[in-house]
């Protein structure tokens, strides 16, 4: 509800400022709200890092491409479709690799990235390697400019996102999530289905990933395979959680806000190059300095001044 | 004689070339208190882990509870009431002393009820727990701020959290002081007074007597020896095996 009011409020605040603009980075920085949500629900909450975090984009996105071409539909409608499709490649790949731990779960899903763009680079039908345009409208009934649209869509994207990993965290759900971070052979002796439960993780991180993708389309106009399976999706989807702190949902919140107004303003005053570069030194920073992110540090304090 | 929890029959397990279990077989009756013992490299902890699903045997069959449970995963056997503890304490480190005792409550007793606890429920009986091993003012802390008795302690009471019918505790007690020992021991005495049968592995013989109505002797993945545990342990074959001739 809170979240909902915050949304609500963001988006009237928006519109007051009368430029453009602000809806073209907002949009960026919510999309980035919600992929780092759910990379957190699988790589935060069960411990498992995933790379592939681009795949799942940019599976969302083709998906709404290869709509856009054979039966135009509404956006809302393309998100669920594009979530589904991702969800069924996450659970596929749950089943493939979550055997696997640690950094070979993680170069398996770089495999599946790099599998992914290979197909589509050389499927024509939805651009290949020349890309695919998808012309948007100017105007949306209304609601007034499109982008106003597209913004308000991610808006309730990254609300939908953030209550799903909330709840999660206060539920049973969340509990066998823990335990599979901290000991599985411990939580299976426990009673958890580990298997089970990672794959709930792996379908829901992968299905709100595509979601994430399937409006980009419509929001960048001109649609690449280098663009959707670019190295910044998969690298700002496991820093902003990192930076902001993996086991709470307002971690990613936090980092995603952050770090994706800081790349927006770095854009504009610097260039769009150094974006990975603050990125990475961030990374670094709080690697070092404190590894359980924001979140973490917060919480060490209060509970340092409880003491 | 009261009816048999677990029947263990001609159960082997190799590592490579390395035979760690030769055909064991072992029955437990309900309401036991059994001892199982042998030398480092034996075999206990494979047996353990092939019990509890965590290993699968190539030959050989386990039932529980009248119920063959081959092929069974581990969380499924869990549901059906075994439980174990792990000889190095695993507790859920990011969790909190009664948060690590609420999981087996939410994903056992749960599923065994098929109905969810109430809140209200579920902290009555972690308290409930915490109590029983004498951990109760730490159940907000983390796992990390225990000492080792404290570990052993919670690690036990994690076990009991999913109401198990069997209780395989591996080696709760290594590496704890005299007077911990005696604390662990009677724990687990008073927990079999619940109903709980239980198998101890233990190396600290001085526990293993005190706790055992039956001792069961592994030597090289073979059984060697069954029985009261005054005339085991004058065996000579166990002699032999522990003290070398």
């Amino acid at each position: 509800m809170i979240l909902i009011a915050v949304a609500v409020v963001v988006f009237f605040g928006a519109r007051l400022v009368s430029n453009d603009y602000v809806f073209f980075a907002g949009y960026t920085v919510l999309q980035f709200v919600v992929l780092a949500t759910a990379w957190n629900i699988l790589g935060g909450y069960t411990g498992y890092v995933n790379f592939g975090s681009a795949a799942f984009f940019a599976l969302g996105a083709y998906a709404t491409v290869f709509l856009h071409k054979s039966y135009p539909l509404p956006i809302p409608l393309l998100i669920v479709i594009g979530g589904i499709v991702s969800g069924i490649v996450g659970l596929g790949m749950g089943y493939l690799t979550l055997r696997l731990r640690g950094a070979f779960f993680a170069i398996a899903t770089l495999a599946l990235a790099v599998v992914l763009q290979t197909l589509v680079v050389n499927w024509d039908y939805v651009g290949g390697s020349r890309g695919a345009y998808i012309i948007r409208p100017n105007e949306i009934e209304f609601i007034g400019p499109y982008i106003q649209y597209l913004f308000l869509v991610m808006l309730a994207l990254a609300v939908l996102a953030l209550t799903i990993a909330r709840g999660i965290e206060r539920s049973q759900l969340g509990y066998g999530f823990a335990t599979i971070r901290d000991d599985e052979l411990a939580a299976e002796a426990s009673g958890v289905p580990t298997l089970r439960l990672k794959l709930i993780a792996t379908t829901l991180s992968g299905a709100l990933m595509g979601m994430a993708g399937a409006p980009f389309p419509y929001y960048i106009g001109y649609l690449q395979p280098s663009s959707a399976f670019g190295l910044e999706y998969a690298v700002n989807s496991i820093a902003m959680p990192m930076i902001g702190g993996t086991t709470s949902w307002v971690g990613p919140l936090i980092g995603a806000i952050l770090l994706g107004s800081l790349q927006q303003i770095a854009t504009v005053t610097i260039s769009s190059v150094v974006n990975l570069l603050i990125v990475g030194l961030l990374l670094v920073a709080f690697v070092i300095i404190a590894p359980n992110g924001i979140v973490g540090l917060v919480q060490g304090w209060t509970r340092g001044r409880a003491k | 004689m009261a009816s048999l929890l677990l029947e263990v029959t001609g159960l082997s397990k190799r590592f490579g070339g390395f035979v760690a279990l030769d055909g064991i077989d072992l029955t437990v009756a309900e309401g036991e208190r059994v001892g199982l013992i042998g030398p480092n490299g034996s075999g206990k902890s494979t047996l353990v882990n092939c019990v509890c699903g965590t290993l699968v045997n190539e030959t050989g069959t386990v039932r529980f509870n009248g119920e063959t449970v081959d092929g069974l995963l581990t969380h499924e056997r869990t549901r059906r009431g075994m439980a174990r503890s792990f000889q190095l304490p695993r507790p859920f480190m990011t969790l909190t002393v009664a948060d690590n005792l609420r999981v087996p409550l939410l994903y056992t007793v749960n599923a065994r009820l098929g109905r969810a606890l109430s809140p209200t429920e579920l902290d009555a009986r972690c308290t409930e727990l915490l109590q029983l091993v004498g951990l109760a003012d730490k159940a907000t802390h983390l796992p990390r701020d225990l000492t080792q008795v404290e570990m052993r302690k919670l690690e036990l009471a994690r076990a009991m959290a999913a109401e198990p019918k069997l209780l395989i505790a591996d080696e709760s007690m290594a590496g704890l002081s005299h007077s911990e020992v005696d604390d662990i021991v009677g724990l687990l005495i008073r927990l079999n007074e619940r109903g709980i049968t239980i198998i101890l592995i233990e190396h600290i013989m001085r526990a293993v007597m005190k706790f055992s109505q039956r001792l069961i002797v592994l030597v090289s993945g073979k059984k060697i020896a069954d029985g009261a545990p005054d005339t085991v342990i004058r065996d000579a074959e166990v002699e032999r095996a522990y003290i070398g001739q």
